[in-house]
């Protein structure tokens, strides 16, 4: 069985602020390489993890630092990060 | 090409006079964004922001004749009345300048990693996100 990846995650906005967490080193199981199968592993910690990340939120998501579709692949050591839809401007 | 992500303010002529030193310019369309009633905070990605940035001023410059452009997002706290942002196009003719400038500033508020919280009397409140500025983004794709 492959082992799996260590990647970088980030929360912004109101995403950071219901979670409470900013950053988190995290090993995925192996098989979660795609952003969405990330932000679903993520739902399974439950309670305000499982709010915050569920599927009929707009959540945007960037992986090291470009916006990317939901299916974007992850490689090991990657930064992803996961926030509202932007407002700036 | 100049992109900055700064707290301080920024301005306007000092900007636009950075361009006269090209004669082959005939035209600078400038757009500035500014605090409408409600102070606010404006949280970003830092390193993201710079880079969403640049990327969409090179789209710009693919689409258009884009001799030199200025793009600056404030961000931290900022009160009513102060600027946010600043876009500012050259080109030799108006007509790609003025398209210029609206593409840079459409494309920003769809893609670059801002965030607004406002104060209001009752609280503080994330910004929602507009779908109208969704549809002013995806015109652009047609």
């Amino acid at each position: 069985m492959k082992a799996g990846m260590k990647v970088t995650v980030l929360y912004f906005a109101s995403v950071k602020e219901q979670l409470g967490k900013a950053r988190e080193e995290l090993e995925l199981p192996a098989g979660v390489a795609t952003v969405e199968a990330v932000r679903a592993h993520l739902r399974e910690r439950g309670g305000v993890w499982a709010e915050t990340l569920g599927e009929s939120r707009r959540i945007s998501a960037a992986v090291n630092e470009d916006m990317v579709a939901p299916g974007a692949r992850i490689s090991a050591g990657d930064e992803i990060a996961f926030f509202p839809p932007v407002t700036g401007g | 090409m100049k992109v900055s992500v700064q707290q301080d303010d920024f301005d306007l002529s000092t900007e636009v006079r950075a361009f006269r030193k090209n004669p082959k310019i005939g035209a600078i369309a400038t757009f500035v964004g500014t605090v409408r009633e409600v102070p606010m905070t404006l949280e970003h990605y830092p390193g993201m922001t710079r880079k969403a940035l640049e990327k969409i001023v090179r789209e710009a410059q693919a689409r258009w004749q884009v001799l030199d452009c200025t793009v600056i997002h404030r961000y931290g706290p900022l009160q009513p009345c102060d600027q946010i942002v600043l876009v500012a196009v050259a080109s030799p003719h108006r007509g790609d300048a003025f398209a210029a400038c609206e593409f840079i500033m459409d494309y920003l508020k769809t893609q670059a990693p801002f965030w607004k919280k406002e104060q209001t009397a009752e609280g503080e409140r994330w910004v929602e996100a507009r779908a109208s500025d969704d549809a002013a983004a995806a015109r652009w794709r047609s």
